[in-house]
């Protein structure tokens, strides 16, 4: 093992790059699809079927299929078509997909949009009825019992199974070194491999900040549940 | 009709990426029992081990870990045959590579579920299997074990949906399967065919959409004949 390789100046800075590449990608990612997921999960547990069809049908297909095939179909693809390539140069979104990170940071916002919605829509329709029938007692319209005891109630709930889901994301986000231009850990250890041929260097170095990243996640989450789940545990 | 060729080769593709799921999860399953007995098991030294496998493979990017066993393995191979005197150089076919590693990741997740399912059985039953004078390995494939598939049902269906999707990874060690060759067919057909990149890789979607679709029935069916018996409280 030549470790002193990873130990270098430059290659510790290809890593810190890389680094940060990741942590772009995952807070953008998970931003866009966590607030697109409020909105479609409340539509998700709608009792007419035309609402909820379409949701339904997007999760379905997401979650069904590959996320590097999704990564591969817009940025080879839909980044492709001559009817966007027709337009990107005129005005927003159009414009997005030259850049290859706009195109990542959409395949992997509408995957985890779709894992959060399935979660989210699980947690809404456990509400325990009392919640709901004690907001109508306080004569709450509906949109406030949404927004006041529905939602904060459930995103509560769903905080363990969304820890997982920011978790299976980070790993997730190693796919961007897929496409050429973005430069993740990943990316930085297939750099470092291709220079130096040292694959368990490379790698291995990847793989420990991956789970140092894996490892301050769950902290996060347990501080994160310690404090909104509080409520949920055993009374003294 | 140049589209039917390229059609083809996609859909051969697709028998590639089936073989790599199916023998993953043969390995999967295995190491998931293996692991699961390790930590269950009385001896200090495999529960560790068990921990340490399960913690460090669900805590690491399958994609790192496939380029670490894949590009790794290759030179640790040969340093191991070199050292036993062999000096050809020897190359890891990417299909085995690819199933292994695959095989060896979703082990370490089979390992979580196969635990929590043996945890979940009430150890009493167990312990009147022995009582009895039943041998432990008995007592294992009589009556832990088929109480076991019951509860595993749900996480194994779980794990089993994320490697067949995960199989889309050994594209990028190079090997031909569905998406190598959709991506290829995208780029081969440009002009030819219109939107080629983003018709094949659709197309591709669609053949995984279909596979996990037919996994989601076959299993809900084995859960039912499964669970024929266990009382449900009704909603």
């Amino acid at each position: 093992m030549q470790f002193d390789v990873i130990f270098t100046p430059e290659a510790l800075t290809l890593y810190w790059q890389g680094f940060i590449g990741t942590l772009e990608i995952l807070v953008a990612c998970l931003l866009i699809g966590g607030a697109l997921s409020i909105s479609l999960a409340v539509l998700r547990v709608s009792p007419r079927a035309w609402v909820r069809g379409p949701i339904w049908l997007f999760t379905y297909i997401v979650r069904g299929t590959p996320l590097l095939i999704q990564v591969y179909l817009i940025y080879y693809g839909i980044a492709q078509l001559d009817w966007i390539q027709a337009r990107w140069d005129d005005a927003w979104p159009w414009t997005g997909f030259k850049d290859a990170f706009f195109c990542a940071v959409l395949a992997f916002s509408l995957n985890t949009c779709a894992y959060t919605v399935e979660m989210l829509a699980g947690a809404i329709r456990d509400t325990a009825p009392g919640e709901i029938e004690a907001a109508q007692a306080m004569g709450y319209s509906r949109l406030q019992t949404l927004r006041r005891i529905v939602l904060p109630s459930a995103m509560r709930r769903t905080l363990p199974a969304y820890s997982n889901e920011v978790i299976m994301m980070l790993h997730s986000t190693s796919l961007a070194s897929t496409i050429p231009a973005i430069f993740d850990i990943t990316g930085a250890a297939r750099n470092i491999y291709s220079d130096f041929f040292l694959p368990f260097e490379a790698f291995i170095t990847a793989g420990v900040i991956y789970l140092i990243l894996t490892f301050a996640l769950v902290g996060l989450f347990k501080l994160a549940e310690h404090h909104w789940l509080a409520y949920l545990r055993p009374q003294r | 009709m140049k589209l039917d060729g390229y059609i083809t080769s996609i859909l051969e593709g697709s028998l590639l990426s089936i073989q790599v799921a199916l023998g993953a999860l043969v390995v999967a399953v295995v190491l998931g029992l293996a692991g699961a007995s390790a930590k269950l098991s009385q001896h200090k030294p495999l529960i560790w081990l068990g921990g340490i496998y399960s913690t460090i493979i669900r805590g690491i990017p399958d994609l790192v870990l496939m380029l670490l066993i894949f590009y790794g393995g290759q030179i640790g191979l040969n340093v191991v045959l070199e050292a036993f005197g062999y000096t050809d150089y020897v190359e890891i076919n990417p299909f085995a590579a690819g199933l292994i590693t695959i095989g060896f990741i979703y082990g370490a997740y089979m390992t979580e579920t196969f635990r929590g399912a043996i945890l979940a059985i009430p150890k009493g039953q167990a312990e009147a299997g022995l009582a009895y004078g039943m041998s432990h390995s008995r007592v294992f494939f009589t009556i832990v074990l088929p109480q076991m598939v019951r509860l595993a049902l749900p996480g194994f269906t779980n794990n089993w949906l994320v490697l067949l999707k995960s199989t889309a990874l050994v594209s990028i060690l190079g090997l031909p399967d569905m998406t190598y060759l959709a991506k290829q067919a995208g780029a081969a057909a440009r002009g030819e065919v219109p939107n080629a990149p983003l018709l094949f890789m659709a197309f591709a979607a669609v053949i995984y959409l279909v596979f996990t679709t037919v996994s989601l029935v076959a299993l809900r069916q084995l859960e039912k004949r499964y669970t024929v018996g266990v009382k449900r409280l009704s909603a």
